[in-house]
This record gives structure tokens, C-alpha cells and sequence, in this order.
């Protein structure tokens, strides 16, 4: 069976700035598939061209077999699309907002009230369904908004950014609830610019100014790292990371919150990075190997 | 990370500040205090009471009761004082985008009342320590996230303030920038500023000298990111913060 999202060698500029250049990727059925990437990366583009909402320059976009260019009609009515900016009606209720989308792909009443029921066991938003939209907090909009999206059940569904501007604890529910739904066989194209998500998608793409950087499992990612991770931990770490700005580890070293990360690229090994440093009079109170992570792996692949 | 700054005086002092909309109490006798120089992250769910907290430490905002001093002004009876201490940055940060990079500095230098002398010597400081020379006369708009991010945090001190508030300050910027972001706030830091941070995002929590999470109104943690870590026996401020707030899951 063919993939539902097939995206090949995509481009496309606005004016100077390359947006999307050269983009190919393929999401399998029942994937939650990353797009990950700061603002810019191209994220926002690749989601609107494969809704069709926007031409490429070049490059094909096929959605459940189909060219989307040709085929726009057969995209809208067939993909679920929460835009990063989506729009409940504020006025209506949680069930009045359901069934207005529900009417709107022509879904029978009687198939609305089963999909509803449905939607209301996972959003757990049944407590409220007779409260106005515009007076639910900012993480059960988001689950009324996802829930509209899928009343015509789709077998894909696209999210720009669903999780922005939310607390953690909503964000962890929220995906929680595309997990469930992937495990029901929808596939799922996520796009995200905070990392620590990444690790809830079975696949991603890292995006950085319109192209792909790296694209894997994210555990297969971080295991291909090629050098050790070491973090120096320091009471002044302002001061430690000046100093080493002065050294030659200048180019090896990123500030974390937990630390400064040195990347081994030379795999001096732990013995001779202590050595140096204390060549160099540089204090610190403690240095340890650590597991890279896909920060560490963005940072390096996008010098 | 565990940095030195402790002197022993305080930036930020709050005791049972309290604020009710109606018969909502959205924030209930709330009490701590940020010393100066420390880098105070200040976290909670969605609705949880941050903002009104944050609007009554900036002024903008009359506390039910309660105390609270702000650079040792009193948010009830020295508003402008106040105003003239802190600098505030949001994520929506008001960057003019169709003035240029030198106009906008000069713009906020006339808001905040500075001389037209220091006007000139602040410009040239700022695109100096920005390294935004090459860049002076271009249109804000043009530049990369991460630069505007960096000078729309330059603009909200160019008053020199004691203390600042930064709201969400790092969204969405890629993660080169996001570390020259923190290392000016580092270095702010090291030069006696107190910086106050509110964000949903917890990898900017690891950041923190110490963090306060907020739920229904009240703080039910403050301490350093590693010891919230250990006490909750999780291995990010992630997991920390879902232990701490979910019970309050589906309000």
C-alpha cells in the first residue's frame, strides 16, 4: 500500500527567501510524524501545500495516492487540518460547534451523535458540551478544535503548532490524545517548534530554513550521534562559558540549562578534557558523559 | 545551575498578596521573595494566577490585600517608581516592525525619557554589543527571529532597570539563537539584574536559579530546578511540573 502522505523534492520561495527547498519525506499509516523546526524552518509551507491551500514552485505533493495539486476538492473533503490559528465559534456550545462541522462535510445527524460520543471519551470534554466555546480554558479549546477536525473521520489528520502558548501538563494531554488516535489507524503529521516534543513522535523531521537536517525515529537519531556528550556543571556558568569561549573547545561547547555541553568531536576522552582544563586554570565543580539529545543534534547539524 | 548570586537583598518581596475578580480568587496569599542578581523562573498551568501576579508586581494591577515590594517600591503607593525599576518583555514582544533597526532604539529611548545625548550614546552601545552595525538602517521586519528577539530584550532595558520581567521570552526560535538568548540573560545576571521569567516551556526552567510553580492561585513549590528534581524523583522540570500540577486536570 502506498504511503497517505508522499512529499517529494518540494520547493518554494517567497520573493529572496527559500522557504522549502528540496523537502522529500513519506508518512506511513498510523505515524505521528514530526515536523520540527524554529519559526521559519518552513514547517507552516509544507503543511499549507499539502493541504492545499498553497502551489509549490516545483516538486509533488500526493495525499492518500492522489496528486494534491490535481486533486484539491478530494484533499479538503478527505484530510482533517487544524491551522495554527484555528477558529471555534465562540458563541456556540462544545456540541453546537461539533455538529456545525459535522454539517459542513455533510455527515448524517445520526453518524454525528456516534462520532461525538466518541470524540467526548478521549477529549473528556462531555462535562461541558453545553458550554460556550469561548468560555473553556486554553487547553479544551484546543481539544474541541482537534475534535471538530476529525467529525468527518479522516484517515489523516495535519496539525500546525497545536501545542503553542499551552501549559505542559495540557500539551502532555494533548498527546496523549494523538497517541490514542494513531493507535485507532489515523495518521498524523504534527508540526512543532519545542524539541522535548519530538520525543513523542514515532518519526521527525529536523527543519532548519527550508531544509530537512535529519530525519529518523528520534531514538535513532540520538544514537547516531557520532561523539560523546560531556557536561560541565558550575556554581558560575556565565563565567565557565566565557572562559571556554577563549579556548580551543570555543567551537565544541553550548550552554544548557543544566550545564554546558562539550561535544568530543576529537574523542579526547574525559581524561584529557580534565587535563586541559586544568592547564588552563578553568574551575568547575563536575563533568560527566551524558546522553546527547536532539538539541545537541540540531545545534551540530545546523552550522 | 547552581549560580553564585546571593547577597542577601531582595528585588522582589511578596507576603499574602491576594487578588479576587468577583468572587474568583485568582491569586491567594501568594508569598516569596527573589533576591537580587537571581534569575527567578515562575511557572504554572494555564489560569493558575501567573499573569495577575506578574501585572501586580509591574503595577499595572491593585493587589485585594496583601503585600508586595518591587526594587523596595510599594506596588500600592509607588507605581511610577516601579515603572522607572523593571523592564518587561512579552513573547509578542513591540518591536515597530516598518522602523528601523536604529529607529526603534531611539523610539524607545524618547518613551523612557532619556536625553537626546544619552539617546545617541545608548544606540551606539547596543548595536555595538548586538553586533547590529551592518544592520542599523535595515527594516526590523527583515531580521532573523533570534535578532529581534535579542534587541527587543535591549530596548525594554535601554532605561537601565533593575529588575526584568520576560514573558516567554524564547518561543519558537531556533536553538542557536534561544543560546545566545540566555547567555545575555546570564550576563545581565552577572551585572546585578534580576531577571524574572515566566514560561510553559521547562527546558527554559533548567535555566533557573530557582523556580516557583503556581497552582489555583497559590505557589505549592519554590526551590532550585535540582532539588525539585530529586524531590520528585524525575529526571526533568517536565515531569516535575506534571506531578506537581495534575491534579488539576480537566478543572
Amino acid at each position: 500500500m502506498e504511503n497517505p502522505i508522499v512529499i517529494e523534492n518540494l520547493k518554494k520561495s517567497y520573493g529572496k527567501v527559500q522557504a522549502v527547498d528540496n523537502v522529500s519525506l513519506e508518512v506511513a499509516p498510523g505515524e505521528v510524524f514530526g515536523l520540527i523546526g524554529p519559526d521559519g524552518a518552513g514547517k507552516t509551507t509544507i503543511i499549507r501545500i499539502l493541504v492545499s491551500l498553497l502551489s509549490p514552485d516545483s516538486g509533488k505533493v500526493f495525499f492518500l495516492g492522489k496528486d494534491v495539486s490535481k486533486n484539491p476538492v478530494f484533499v479538503r473533503s478527505h484530510i482533517g487540518y487544524m491551522p495554527q490559528r484555528f477558529s471555534l465559534y465562540r458563541d456556540l456550545s462544545v456540541e453546537q460547534n461539533l455538529r456545525f462541522f459535522g454539517d459542513l462535510f455533510h455527515i448524517s445527524r445520526a453518524k454525528q451523535g456516534k462520532q461525538m460520543e466518541w470524540l467526548y471519551n478521549f477529549s473528556k470534554l462531555r462535562p461541558f458540551k453545553n458550554r460556550l466555546a469561548g468560555a473553556l480554558s486554553g487547553g479544551m479549546k484546543q481539544k474541541l478544535a482537534l475534535s471538530c477536525m476529525l467529525m468527518h473521520e479522516p484517515e489523516v489528520i495535519v496539525l500546525d503548532e497545536p501545542t503553542f502558548g499551552v501549559d505542559p501538563v495540557s500539551r502532555h494531554e494533548f498527546w496523549d490524545i494523538l497517541k490514542t488516535l494513531a493507535e485507532h489507524g489515523i495518521t498524523i503529521l504534527v508540526s512543532t517548534a519545542y524539541m522535548d516534543e519530538a520525543n513523542l513522535c514515532s518519526r521527525v523531521a529536523l527543519l532548519h530554513e527550508g531544509h530537512i537536517l535529519a530525519m529518523d525515529k528520534p531514538k535513532t537519531l540520538v544514537q547516531q550521534f557520532q561523539h560523546p556528550i560531556f557536561r560541565l556543571e558550575s556554581n558560575q556558568p556565565y563565567s565557565l562559558y566565557t572562559k571556554l569561549k577563549t579556548t580551543e573547545f570555543a567551537d565544541s561547547i553550548h550552554l544548557f540549562g543544566d550545564g554546558i555541553h562539550f561535544s568530543d568531536k576529537d574523542q579526547l576522552g574525559q581524561r584529557t578534557i580534565v587535563r586541559k582544563l586544568k592547564e588552563w586554570n578553568i574551575e568547575y565543580d563536575s563533568i560527566q558523559p551524558v546522553q546527547a539529545n536532539l538539541e545537541d543534534l540540531f545545534l551540530e547539524r545546523m552550522r | 545551575m547552581n549560580r553564585n548570586y546571593s547577597d542577601g537583598e531582595f528585588a522582589v518581596e511578596v507576603s499574602k498578596l491576594t487578588r479576587d475578580f468577583g468572587h474568583f480568587r485568582a491569586v491567594d496569599a501568594v508569598s516569596f521573595s527573589v533576591e537580587k542578581g537571581e534569575i527567578f523562573g515562575f511557572l504554572g498551568a494555564n489560569g493558575a494566577g501567573k499573569t495577575t501576579t506578574v501585572r501586580m508586581l509591574c503595577g499595572l494591577l491593585m493587589p485585594s490585600s496583601g503585600t508586595a515590594a518591587v526594587g523596595g517600591f510599594d506596588v500600592y503607593t509607588q507605581v511610577e517608581q516601579i515603572k522607572n525599576s523593571i523592564g518587561y518583555m512579552s513573547q509578542s514582544f513591540s518591536l515597530y516592525e516598518d522602523l528601523t533597526v536604529r529607529e526603534n532604539i531611539q523610539f524607545y529611548g524618547g518613551v523612557y525619557g532619556l536625553k537626546r545625548k544619552e539617546i545617541r550614546r545608548k544606540t551606539e552601545e547596543l548595536l555595538d554589543y548586538l553586533n547590529l552595525w551592518d544592520h542599523a538602517d535595515q527594516l526590523t521586519r527583515d531580521l532573523p527571529l533570534g535578532w529581534k528577539q535579542r534587541m527587543a530584550l535591549s530596548t525594554a532595558i535601554l532605561h537601565d532597570p533593575n529588575i526584568i520581567f520576560l514573558d516567554e521570552p524564547t518561543s519558537g526560535v531556533d536553538p542557536a539563537s534561544r543560546r545566545d538568548f540566555w547567555l545575555l540573560i546570564y550576563e545581565l545576571a552577572e551585572r546585578g539584574k534580576t531577571v524574572f521569567v515566566t514560561t510553559h516551556y521547562m527546558d527554559e526552567a533548567e535555566y533557573c536559579d530557582r523556580v516557583s510553580i503556581m497552582k489555583q492561585g497559590k505557589i505549592v513549590e519554590i526551590d532550585k530546578p535540582e532539588v525539585l528534581k530529586e524531590k520528585y524523583g524525575s529526571e526533568s522540570m517536565q515531569q516535575v511540573f506534571i506531578n506537581v500540577v495534575s491534579e488539576v486536570i480537566g478543572e
